[in-house]
């Protein structure tokens, strides 16, 4: 019986971490002009971990980007320095930036961070996900509006 | 409205001009991204690992398999001389299947219908041994593979596949390949992403691996669905690839880091 129950119990933590998070509906948002004014989870993001998650490689920021984070060896160089971001942009500009560059620029090679559509032959463990959540986006933009110069 | 859908139609064709396709004196190997260490341990035969996989090719070159009991020397003899310049021309079409084959699908057609013996698994000690050995007698001769006239819709669906958008990255080969060789991927070069050395020896995988193994790093890297290996789409984009480096040297086994 105990067995049974651990193993219908193991059963359902398999599956919830197998389930396309096309279940995750994205949060429905607005764009004004070249920006998205509101957060999408309408709280405020937490810039630590918006830092953390920036230099995380399962983010993918500094494969293209450079930026202030003199503790990382490795950063790209296809896209603008980071650093400054947040006084060159509003935070409802960073949001759009993070959520849909692509909507400001067709022809950029940087990626659509919350979106699910429009996209070709994406691999099974990333289908009808978006790259990073609401809370992600929130927390990477807390950051960057610290990042002024 | 109209505004909008006139920037949009401005938007997708700055998209589409974009991407350029390298100058043919712009071209250059992975190797002249390398450094001098790796580029010696490329140059040194005793050095390259590779060379273990090309010993061991030899050795199988000469051994009988499957039902004919044949070995490949049984039929092709001395492949300083039979093969000097095959692999320069694949992936190769070929008639029977209608459709261009890589040269390890060469390698597994002889198996299968002149050995009568089972095809190796691709990136198979064996597989990368043969392939090795048979690329390396075309090793400094130039890449003319693409030119049959039958190839041409594969080279076409290739070079399409090259500059499709995909992944949760949605990203295109081109996107890093043409239009970004000459910057860092977190701190990695990115390269042209040449074929010439293949099979090679990458440090990273401590190991030799194919041109299909190192497609569906890229291809996963996007997060994008890898094709399987041996399918059209891995062949075409190996052909296109080699029609893209048409006239550079063979390298094979090169080292990459
Ligand atoms: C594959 C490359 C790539 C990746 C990955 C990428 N970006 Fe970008 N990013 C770019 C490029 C290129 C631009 C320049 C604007 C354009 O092309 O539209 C840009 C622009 C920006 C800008 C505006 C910069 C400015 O001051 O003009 C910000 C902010 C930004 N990215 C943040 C991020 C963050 C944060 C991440 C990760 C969560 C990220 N990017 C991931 C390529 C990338
Ligand atoms: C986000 C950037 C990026 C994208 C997109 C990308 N690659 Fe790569 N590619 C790399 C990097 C980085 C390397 C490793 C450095 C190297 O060996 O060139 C590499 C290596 C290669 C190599 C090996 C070159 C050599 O010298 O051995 C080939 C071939 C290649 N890529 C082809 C492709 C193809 C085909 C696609 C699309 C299906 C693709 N790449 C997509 C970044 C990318």
């Amino acid at each position: 019986m105990a067995r049974l129950a651990l193993a219908t119990l193991l059963a359902a933590a398999l599956f919830a971490a197998c389930a396309p998070a096309g279940a995750e509906e994205l949060r429905p948002y607005t764009v004004i002009g070249d920006a998205i004014p509101a957060s999408l989870t309408g709280a405020k993001g937490d810039a630590t971990r918006g830092r953390a998650l920036v230099v995380e490689r399962s983010s993918a920021c500094i494969l293209c980007h450079s930026g202030p984070f003199p503790e990382q060896a490795f950063q790209g160089d296809l896209a603008p320095n980071l650093t400054g971001s947040g006084s060159r942009w509003s935070e409802g500009q960073l949001r759009l930036r993070l959520v849909d560059a692509a909507h400001l620029n067709g022809a950029t090679i940087m990626p659509s961070y919350y979106r699910v559509d429009g996209l070709t032959r994406v691999g099974a463990s990333w289908r009808g996900k978006p790259i990073l959540s609401a809370e992600q986006i929130e927390d990477i933009v807390a950051y960057l509006v610290t990042l002024r110069n | 409205m109209k505004f909008a859908v006139c920037i949009a139609l401005l938007t997708a064709m700055s998209g589409a001009a974009l991407a350029t396709e390298i100058p043919l004196a712009e071209r250059r190997s992975g190797y002249s991204f390398m450094s001098a260490d790796t580029k010696a341990m490329q140059d040194e035969d005793t050095a390259n690992p590779g060379m273990l996989f090309v010993l061991d090719g030899e050795a199988l070159w000469t051994r009988k398999a499957g039902g004919a009991d044949k070995a490949c020397a049984d039929c092709h003899g001395d492949a300083g001389v039979s093969m000097k310049g095959v692999a320069a021309h694949y992936p190769a079409f070929e008639k029977t299947l209608g459709k261009p084959i890589d040269l390890e699908g060469r390698i597994n057609l002889c198996r299968t219908n002149h050995q009568q013996a089972s095809p190796f698994a691709y990136e198979s000690r064996e597989l990368l041994a043969l392939s090795a050995y048979v690329a390396q007698q075309s090793r400094g001769m130039p890449i003319a593979a693409g030119t049959d006239p039958e190839l041409a819709p594969f080279v076409d669906k290739g070079r399409e596949l090259f500059m499709q958008r995909q992944g949760q990255l949605n990203l295109a080969c081109a996107n890093c390949h043409d239009d970004n060789w000459d910057k860092k991927l977190a701190g990695s070069a990115i390269t042209q992403g040449q074929p010439t050395g293949y099979p090679l020896y990458r440090l990273e995988w401590q190991s030799l691996g194919s041109l299909q193994r190192r497609l569906r790093a890229c291809i996963t890297g996007i997060r994008a669905q890898a094709y399987d290996y041996g399918s059209p789409e891995l062949v075409e984009l190996e052909l296109y690839l080699m029609t893209r480096a048409h006239g550079m040297p063979i390298e094979t086994p090169a080292v990459r880091p």
